[in-house]
């Protein structure tokens, strides 16, 4: 039953199982976003408070879920690097990071220009404002420490321990608008049974948020198969792997 | 000889208290400029008495986590450069011990000499001495917990080029919680509503650091000196 | 039609975050895509430098 867990710590099967579940996750993230972006701007009826505006939540959560998904797989995938000296794991932790501070500063953005029109300001120094901006600092950290050092598998240690520090910020920057009093809204999909949105606007966004995530994947895998071939130079695989393709 | 935990703990405090207080101008150094940064604010902003006193909280604290940045660096630097540090580790002794008792001197030296000093900043930032209580309790547990969150960052950026600034890249996002409330609590204080709230946040900060920054610290340390 | 574009008033919030979201997914697809090649011309590089030796 592990036997799939365990040839993901293989570096040729990590590399082939990539390129071939790219196309699939493109082709789905663009179905996904291709509807939740259609129908998001132009079949669901504006909102009754905050008119068109409220649109921006077709790019804006779906952001800031994935920096927070991101950052989460990078703890994680830099801890099965660091317990278990799972290589791959570095691999993903490595190649997650961009494209997970690229979301966060995606997320900071869209709510920044969201702001403005819904709260008078395009910045308020609020809970989840501010713990959004540290993720967005921690990623920098974690991406500034890894090539710091001479020993490429160290800086994949010290880089994977940073990221577990720093992701005691993931539960906080969610549960901000639960603990403290918050200019920004309360959760809106998450509670179960009822959802606080009615469904033309709700399935737009669960779309989004999938095509999200199916492009993360995509990208991901593009990423991680760069990564293989950075660590796994050496190797013989790789000459029969780079001259196929 | 074999050493008992205990005092093998007491023994690495006492050399680095000693060391630390053979070099007297490196003791007073973060602490001068604690001073002066503070008291660039009120240059820089000439405000009047009333204003400083809403600035203070954070003008003081952003203060004494600039200036503990100053001396973490210095935390497992002199040591790994002569090879004490993998003496120590080899030593037979756990790491996590001699780290603890490394960052207890460092905050000993550096964050509660701030606290000692802080009233003498608290006065020229215009803080009310009834506030002084509070601003001196949300800072001890502040500089504790930045002892802790450095010793991280030390940990895992010794011996590295322009390692000074990955440190302070790497420990200020962690230590924003931080500043945030120790502020807030200060600045509760100064107004005077209660300012519990705030120091228990603070002090369950200070409580989860001290319990999982050790771990944290001594696994940098290994990942470096490997 | 111009209702749509003007998104009830909100057009310069609305359509420069659609615009933001879709520069930073090309990027991301970019950026990926030059990794990658990077990472398979330093691999050849670094094979044919081994065949020489």
């Amino acid at each position: 039953m592990w036997t799939w867990f365990y040839k993901l710590a293989s570096p040729p099967y990590v590399f082939g199982v990539a390129a071939a579940l790219t196309p699939w996750f493109f082709a789905l993230a663009a179905l996904a976003i291709g509807y939740g972006t259609v129908a998001g701007l132009v079949f669901a009826p504006p909102d009754y408070q905050q008119g068109d505006a409220f649109r921006i939540i077709y790019v804006h959560a779906p952001a800031a879920w994935l920096s927070l998904f991101a950052y989460t797989t990078m703890a994680v995938a830099g801890g099965i690097g660091l317990i278990w000296r799972i290589k791959m794991g570095h691999a993903v932790a490595a190649a997650t990071a961009p494209v997970g501070a690229s979301f966060t500063l995606l997320a900071l953005v869209t709510g920044s220009l969201w702001g403005r029109p819904m709260w008078g300001t395009y910045w308020a120094w609020d809970p989840r404002l501010t713990s959004e901006l540290i993720l967005l600092f921690l990623y920098v950290g974690v991406m500034s420490l890894r090539p710091a050092f001479e020993d490429p598998a160290r800086g994949d240690r010290a880089a994977a321990l940073l990221s577990i520090v720093g992701v005691v910020n993931v539960p906080i920057i969610h549960y901000s608008v639960l603990w403290w009093n918050s200019l920004h809204q309360g959760a809106t999909v998450a509670k179960i049974g009822k959802p606080a949105m009615p469904g033309s606007m709700l399935w737009p966004l669960l779309s989004m948020l999938l095509g999200f995530m199916l492009f993360y994947g995509a990208v991901l895998c593009i990423r991680v198969r760069g990564e293989v071939l950075n660590r796994e130079r050496q190797a013989t695989w790789v000459r029969e792997a780079v001259k196929s393709r | 000889m074999k050493v008992g935990v205990w005092e093998a703990f007491l023994l690495v405090l006492r050399r680095e208290l000693a060391l630390s207080f053979r070099r007297p101008d490196q003791l007073l150094q973060p602490l001068v400029f604690f001073l002066i940064v503070t008291t660039l604010f009120p240059l820089g902003l000439s405000v009047q008495l009333s204003l400083l006193r809403d600035m203070a909280p954070g003008v003081l604290w952003v203060a004494a986590l600039l200036s503990s940045l100053l001396s973490l660096d210095a935390l497992f630097k002199s040591d790994a450069d002569d090879g004490t540090l993998e003496q120590l580790a080899l030593s037979g002794q756990g790491l996590n011990v001699i780290v603890m008792a490394k960052t207890l001197a460092h905050w000993l030296v550096s964050g509660a000499a701030l606290v000692l000093v802080s009233p003498v900043v608290g006065t020229a930032l215009a803080i009310p001495e009834a506030a002084f209580g509070t601003m001196m309790l949300s800072l001890s547990l502040g500089t504790l917990t930045l002892s802790w969150l450095g010793a991280i960052g030390a940990g895992l950026t010794v011996g590295l080029k322009r390692g000074n600034v990955l440190l302070s890249l790497i420990v200020l996002p962690l230590a924003m919680p931080l500043l945030i409330f120790g502020a807030g609590a200060t600045d509760r204080a100064i107004s005077g509503a209660s300012a519990a709230g705030a120091l228990y946040l603070l002090a369950a900060l200070c409580v989860l650091t001290c319990t999982l920054a050790p771990f944290a610290a001594t696994a940098a340390l290994r990942i470096t000196l490997e | 039609m111009s209702a749509f574009w003007s998104m009830g008033g909100y057009a310069r919030y609305v359509w420069p975050c659609f615009g933001f979201a879709g520069a930073v997914l090309c990027w991301n697809l970019w950026s990926a895509r030059g990794y990658l090649a990077a990472a398979r011309s330093r691999a050849v590089r670094a094979m044919a430098m081994d065949e020489n030796v």
